[in-house]
């Protein structure tokens, strides 16, 4: 989940921007075609070169004995990958339902719906956060190593718990829909890269910097706005980033927890619950989640080119 | 204007004393009665994580299990797959935009069709799925570090008429090793954190996950909660192992800062 | 002092393409080094010196001309080498120690241990640095680092040293130390030396010749003879032979004579 390079030695994640202009980025899409293309040939290949029943290190031949290291070739395993597309374009569920690829579109929305809240809330939190830390000392020591701490473990386990929370509060009376559910365990992911990387940004500026506001007797909010700020931006874009995919990750885990309709979570799991008759089928919902992340991708991208002033001067990796 | 910093004993102090607040909090609200149910106070957590101990260290060693044989072979791969790039600029060039979109996928997602795959009863969807989710940042953070190595020291190697396994073995190599294995702790979060989830979407009816799941649905609230422990347990002992061999990488390799 | 010629180049030229067309770094460059020699090559920017210096060491290809080290190619020289190298910035390995440092070109030609260790005592002695070779590189001077990268140049026993502005990125004291050492070193081991520098001064008190070269294209412009009268210690820096040659050297890298204030 993070594609930030770590400086050996530091405790959090510390922003490098990939370098992205112009032809570069033409290049480096004939690039990932080509890599997609090369995955699918190596897919066929596989499908045409492989065994049959797939290669079984120290089984007895029984089903489910030993250590499956390649899957089966045949189409109910391993289905073509034109056979993965044809089936978006057929019906979702036979007859006149409208085709798979709308109704795949059509949840990636609604989760990614969720996700954008719970990245907007978290991203909120963790700025505000970030910036308490960054003002009181004594606030950072106290909560940067859980900040920390909590970016270690997996806290996405506390997903079905939040749910059935969420459904005995619901019950209670006090209004609490499935969907916020979802929002609030992506936005409780989302906010911990952002803290740490506001808190990173803000101290970012050298003492030089200090100095000059210093002697024109800025006071805190002012330096905070005219400096800090606008230095904390090249470490708070890969925060946000990782936030959404954070984000993303969150709303689609808890979906699938908590069953909610319309989302695509849910759908993954039902079609891959109908995979023997329908094997082509859950390809397209892990398609649109694909899709899903690189579009949260794309818009946090796109915040970087409106703040690219600030971003002068970064380093590339 | 940059405060001084605090003394040590109050950066040791205040973590701890947030933490001791944090759970007082907690068990006065679940104290005061006005809790949900699915909110037990932390004692009855602590009372039923070492009451069914057995069972949940069971589940930790598969889940925990799952998270190993991921960072490893996804670490590996990745390993090799860095040293291909930064070999081969088609290689390179393939990889790069692949990964970079693996960064920001959520590759849990790919566990149902893992499990249509490789068989619903097997770990392998799991594995697979920790795997990939270790390889992105050792692949990054190898790549970097292989790439790190300074012209001048190049330059004094080919002087030197060293042949490019030399140079490779005693400039290369250990310039790249501290960055190496600081992606290596990164991946060993991830690798816990998808080996855990991915037991939210199915395959054998094992792990921390499933059980977590499985409690929390059918309200034993405690038991459930019993469990996300188990699961921060086993992420603290991922993370501290691989901090641990950060560490020792780092004071012998000089992290990676080379003098002027 | 033999006359067998170090270093031989004739017509020497190199052109790098760029994204505005090629440049030229370096053309038609005649020089003739003797053993024993030590040439500094002084110039400003782009004048082609660190380019001359590089296509001795084999670090780079001539376009033109040619280029032999004691008769035999640049490449082969380098195969067999002949040639020890220190560069602006030391460029030791952070994890080794001095000694490690020192033994490094020595490890990747296989010389037996006792062999290595002996020779990487003599060097520590020779630059100075006996009671530090079980430091590390960061616990060092930026000084003593670059006596280290020296030593280690040394290590093989070239005939040839090649040195390109070693002493550029430090203060002017440990500098003028640094270049009364290398002035002995050179003259113990009798190793012929090629020298770049961006100091006038410098290059006056360590040189036999001073090459003078110019960009725009990089090529050789004046070879002034600065062999000094009397030892290469600190008071040859008060002399007036010095000054006066300083006084050349600064004349031909302008390019116009130079009028002294109280001169009639």
């Amino acid at each position: 989940m993070t594609d930030q390079v770590l400086i050996p030695g530091a405790t959090e994640v510390v922003g490098a921007a990939r370098p992205s202009r112009g032809r570069g980025m033409a290049a480096r899409i004939g690039w990932g075609v080509a890599g997609v293309t090369a995955v699918v040939v190596l897919w066929e290949l596989y499908k045409f070169l492989g065994p049959a029943d797939g290669v079984t290190v120290g089984g007895d031949g029984s089903a489910g004995s030993g250590v499956i290291l390649l899957p089966r070739t045949h189409d109910r395993a391993m289905p073509h990958a034109w056979d993965m597309v044809a089936r978006m374009f057929a019906p979702t569920s036979g007859g006149d339902t409208p085709p798979l690829i709308l109704s795949v579109l059509q949840a990636a929305g609604t989760t990614l719906g969720l996700a954008a809240l719970g990245w907007l809330i978290g991203v909120v939190v963790g700025a505000l956060l970030g910036i308490a830390m960054q003002r009181w000392r004594l606030v950072e020591a106290g909560l940067l190593p859980w900040i920390v701490v909590s970016q270690i473990v997996p806290l996405i386990a506390f997903a079905p718990v939040v749910n059935a929370l969420g459904t005995q509060i619901d019950r209670s009376g006090f209004p609490w829909p499935q969907w916020l559910s979802v929002a609030l365990i992506a936005s409780y992911l989302a906010f911990f890269p952002v803290a740490v990387g506001m808190l990173r940004g803000l101290d970012a500026p050298d003492a030089l910097h200090l100095d000059l506001m210093r002697s024109g007797s800025a006071g805190w909010w002012q330096t905070l706005v005219h400096l800090r700020l606008p230095a904390a931006v090249p470490h708070l874009l890969p925060a946000l980033r990782l936030a959404a995919a954070s984000a993303v990750v969150g709303a689609v885990v808890a979906e699938v927890s908590i069953g909610l309709r319309g989302g695509i979570g849910r759908m993954l799991i039902q079609l891959a619950g109908q995979a023997s008759s329908d094997p082509a089928a859950p390809w397209a919902p892990t398609f649109g989640t694909v899709v899903m992340g690189l579009v949260a991708a794309l818009g946090v991208a796109l915040i970087g080119v409106a703040l690219h002033r600030f971003r002068r001067g970064e380093d590339t990796a | 204007m940059t405060a001084a910093r605090l003394p040590g004993w109050v950066r040791l102090l205040a973590p701890l004393v947030v933490g001791v607040a944090g759970l007082a909090a907690w068990y006065a609200f679940v104290a005061s009665g006005s809790a949900p149910r699915m909110l037990p106070d932390p004692f009855a957590v602590a009372n039923e994580f070492v009451e069914r101990f057995g069972l949940i260290a069971e589940a930790a060693g598969i889940t925990g299990t799952n998270a190993l044989v991921g960072l490893v072979a996804g670490s590996l791969l990745a390993i090799l797959f860095a040293a291909l790039a930064a070999t081969w600029r088609p290689v390179d060039g393939m990889t790069a935009p692949l990964v970079a979109a693996l960064a920001v996928v959520p590759i849990v997602a790919l566990t149902p069709i893992f499990n249509t795959m490789f068989g619903a009863s097997s770990q392998f969807g799991r594995q697979a799925v920790a795997g990939i989710a270790a390889f992105v940042p050792v692949f990054v953070n190898t790549l970097r570090g292989l790439r790190q190595t300074r012209p001048v020291q190049r330059d004094f190697f080919r002087a030197t008429a060293a042949t490019g396994g030399q140079t490779f073995l005693r400039l290369t190599l250990p310039t790249a090793l501290p960055y190496l294995v600081t992606g290596v702790r990164v991946a060993a979060s991830l690798a816990v954190i998808s080996a855990l989830v991915a037991e939210y979407f199915g395959g054998p009816a094992d792990g921390i996950g499933t059980a977590i799941a499985t409690y929390a649905k059918s309200g034993r609230a405690s038991l459930a909660w019993a469990f996300v422990g188990g699961g921060i347990v086993i992420g603290l002992v991922f993370f501290l192992v691989t901090s641990l061999l950060e560490r020792l990488v780092a004071r012998r390799l000089g992290a990676g800062r080379p003098p002027s | 002092m033999t006359t067998t010629t170090a270093v031989r180049a004739r017509g020497l030229g190199k052109v790098f393409p760029s994204a505005g067309g090629e440049v030229i770094a370096l053309t038609d460059v005649d020089l003739d080094i003797a053993a024993g020699e030590f040439v500094s090559l002084i110039g400003p920017s782009g004048c082609g010196k660190s380019t001359l210096l590089r296509l001795i060491a084999d670090l780079d290809t001539a376009t033109s001309g040619e280029l032999t080290l004691a008769g035999k190619t640049a490449r082969q020289a380098r195969l067999d080498q002949d040639y020890g190298i220190a560069f602006q910035q030391a460029g030791l390995l952070p994890w080794r120690t001095v000694a490690a440092n020192i033994a490094l070109p020595l490890e990747l030609h296989r010389w037996p241990r006792a062999r290595r260790e002996a020779r990487v005592a003599e060097l520590a002695a020779l630059v100075g640095l006996t009671d530090f070779v079980g430091r590390y590189p960061d616990q060092l001077s930026g000084g003593m680092q670059q006596r280290v990268a020296i030593a280690r140049a040394l290590a093989a026993s070239p005939r040839l040293l090649l040195m390109d502005e070693p002493f550029g990125a430090l203060d002017e004291m440990t500098r003028e130390r640094l270049q009364s050492e290398l002035a002995r070193i050179a003259a113990e081991t009798e190793a012929t030396v090629v020298f770049v520098t961006h100091s006038i001064p410098e290059a006056v008190f360590l040189s036999d010749r001073v090459v003078v070269m110019s960009p725009r294209p990089g090529r050789i412009t004046e070879v002034i003879d600065t062999r000094p009268g009397r030892a290469r210690d600190d008071l040859l820096r008060e002399s007036p032979e010095y000054f006066s040659r300083v006084t050349a050297v600064r004349e031909a890298l302008h390019g116009a004579p130079l009028h002294r204030a109280n001169e009639r």
